[in-house]
């Protein structure tokens, strides 16, 4: 069936005739190559060279053109070689697939260092037009809130639902889940660090504090910057790349109005409400490990709390939700409709989106640490 | 692709031979006891109206869908009875076009017809590169266009590069799925022109699922209409006109069809000048 691309050398005087056998087809792969390579060596030097196909017997287009390349290096090197007894099908292959010039242009020259400032240079600039756009996306937002506000009955209250389902009744478990998780080990931990001190029932203090301030809305907001954020960037930059946008564009529909006040809003709603949970999921898994692991009685728990923990606490996690929120939600919107027409781009810009939400809602969360320290709440 | 041995006379055999398919989808029966031969050398159109199954009955001959009952040959092998090794073999041996181009957004058109040739042979990166742009001449495609992406071709482009992908291990076999579909009417007579032109440099046996009446009259060897599951009318132009089945007759002899059938005679040596 498949005969190995080979070939015989014939001498007569300074001409060479190499007389190829076998299959010249890309199925022989890497052996017609080395074929072709060992075609060069063997007529090097002769004045004249005759490359005979007569017993060729299958050829395609990639030994069209190992030949055919095997000929004109030969040629440069000042041979006078040519290609004979090749059949009619086999002559239309050659002329199909002739040797012509390939060479790569020569890339330009490059500097390590500037091509390294360049790129800095690059970034920073491409930085500081992420944060205008980012500016001018949230002022579009504002303007497309405040529009819902102004004409409710064109409000997307459908959207609104749905989206409301599927970013937070759908994340209950996991935030429930996690948030427990997280309590249960602050509290061994904090009761494990204290108990040197004699003082395990401040661990009650810690895990009030720290979950109610810090833990829950940052957890939450993290899982929902995973969760909720990716989607929203995979589904408006999937509608992006099928020109979906555009289509809602030409109706006349603007795409704020129909795909990213109702996500943006779903997530404002959504948000504040899993951070209640998210704390006292959170506060009950401190319990639990409280009494487990420290004796301390759900009663006696509680009665602590109580005396280590205001409503400024509570309340403390929870104004920042909206606000995380916010950013996940235009950030995810942002990214979804930076989307350009490869799947790749897509991919990039769902993780840009998780990674730029995520550091984000860090930083608002410095932000408000600081903001609550200088007002002492 | 392969130039076969003058010695060796090659008939008219049937390349893919397909019997008495049946394929469903749940309750609802698309092909019905379909028969088609395609035969070694041929440009076979496949005509059919929409959502009878011109795609689907090319999907399962690629094995994309799942046939209930019947018998399908590639290359003189059922397709049932191979295994994996043999399969892969066959699949070497022809190349797909698919509609939309299909081609893989995140490569350049230079990566996409280099696709096929990295995973299937072991060739240096020298010969992979001057192959691949080879194709990418062949289908005439500028030079430039090699390092470009998907989404910064044009339809026609996208196209010509899906062939080109197409065509990269050199099948013997191509499937082309409304080739010239999107395309404007000077972009498809091109378009046509070129797959005549490489059908015959390259020797090539062309299934061509398609609409497009002009590309039926100048290139297509045989004609097979699909209706009701079945193929109902099959032959050339001459048969297809010929042909009493109301919805063949409807179809080439209809408004768009009448001129075509009645300038046929002036066309029947179509233009061979290609891309090449």
């Amino acid at each position: 069936m498949h005969a190995k691309p080979g070939f015989a050398v014939e001498r007569a005087g300074d001409e060479t005739r190499l007389n190829l056998g076998g299959d010249w087809t890309l199925e022989s792969g890497a052996e017609m190559e080395r074929a072709s390579d060992s075609l060069i060596g063997a007529a090097a030097g002769a004045r004249a060279a005759v490359i005979d196909l007569a017993n060729v017997e299958r050829m395609d287009t990639g030994g069209a053109w190992l030949i055919d390349r095997a000929r004109k290096i030969l040629q440069n090197a000042g041979v006078d070689s040519q290609i004979a007894n090749a059949r009619t099908a086999q002559s239309t292959l050659l002329e199909a697939a002739h040797w012509r010039d390939f060479e790569p242009p020569k890339p330009p020259p490059s500097h390590p260092l500037s091509d390294m400032l360049a790129d800095v240079g690059a970034s920073v600039v491409g930085a500081w037009h992420d944060l205008l756009h980012g500016i001018g996306f949230l002022g579009e937002s504002v303007v497309a809130l405040l529009r819902a506000l102004a004409r409710p009955h064109l409000f997307r209250m459908t959207s609104l639902i749905y989206h409301l389902e599927s970013f937070g009744l759908r994340s209950v478990p996991i935030i429930l889940l996690i948030n427990f998780l997280v309590g249960c080990i602050v509290a061994q931990q904090g009761i494990f660090q204290l108990r040197y001190f004699g003082a395990e029932t401040f661990a009650v203090n810690m895990i009030g504090i720290l979950i109610l301030r810090e833990m829950g809305v940052l957890l939450t907001s993290i899982m929902i910057a995973g969760r909720s954020g990716s989607a929203i960037t995979a589904e408006i930059g999937s509608m992006k790349m099928r020109e979906e946008i555009d289509a809602l564009k030409v109706m006349g529909l603007s795409p704020m109005d129909v795909l990213v006040t109702p996500r943006l809003l779903a997530l404002i709603v959504a948000l504040p409400l899993l951070t209640f949970l998210a704390d006292m999921a959170g506060i009950f898994g401190g319990l639990v490990v409280s009494w487990g692991y420290a004796g301390l009685s759900p009663d006696a728990f509680l009665d602590r709390l109580k005396t280590a923990i205001g409503f400024n606490t509570f309340m403390v996690g929870l104004i920042k939700a909206p606000f995380m929120a916010l950013v996940i939600g235009l950030i995810g919107a942002m990214e979804g409709l930076a989307v350009q027409g490869s799947a790749e781009s897509l991919g990039r810009q769902v993780t840009s989106s998780v990674v730029k939400s995520i550091f984000m809602v860090i930083v608002v969360d410095g932000l408000f640490a600081m903001f609550f320290a200088a007002i002492e709440y | 692709m392969t130039v076969e041995p003058s010695d060796e006379t090659k008939g008219p055999d049937a390349i893919i031979r397909v019997r008495d398919l049946v394929v469903a989808f749940g309750p609802k029966t698309i092909m019905r006891g379909l028969d088609l031969d395609v035969r070694r050398g041929e440009v076979l159109g496949f005509v059919g109206g929409s959502g009878q199954g011109k795609s689907v009955l090319t999907r399962t001959i690629l094995g994309l869908v799942q046939k209930r009952s019947g018998k399908i040959e590639v290359f003189g092998k059922d397709l049932d009875k191979v295994d994996m090794d043999e399969r892969r073999a066959l699949e070497r041996r022809y190349g797909v076009m698919f509609q939309q181009g299909a081609l893989f957004s995140g490569l350049t058109v230079k990566q996409n017809v280099q696709a096929p040739m990295r995973e299937h042979l072991h060739l240096s990166q020298r010969l992979m590169d001057e192959l691949a742009l080879l194709k990418i001449e062949l289908v005439g495609l500028p030079r430039d266009a090699a390092d470009k992406f998907p989404s910064q071709l044009s339809g026609g482009m996208i196209k010509r590069a899906a062939l080109a992908r197409a065509l990269a291990l050199d099948p013997e076999l191509v499937f082309l799925d409304e080739p010239t579909s999107g395309l404007d009417p000077i972009g498809a007579a091109e378009f046509d022109d070129l797959i005549q032109t490489l059908q015959r440099t390259l020797g090539l046996t062309v299934f061509m699922v398609t609409h497009d009446l002009d590309s039926l009259y100048a290139i297509c060897d045989r004609i097979a209409a699909l209706a009701e599951g079945k193929v109902i009318a099959e032959g050339t132009i001459q048969t297809m006109l010929s042909s009493q089945h109301s919805w063949v007759k409807a179809y080439f002899r209809g408004k768009r069809g009448r001129v075509l059938a009645l300038t046929r005679d002036d066309r029947h040596t179509p233009a061979t000048a290609g891309g090449l």
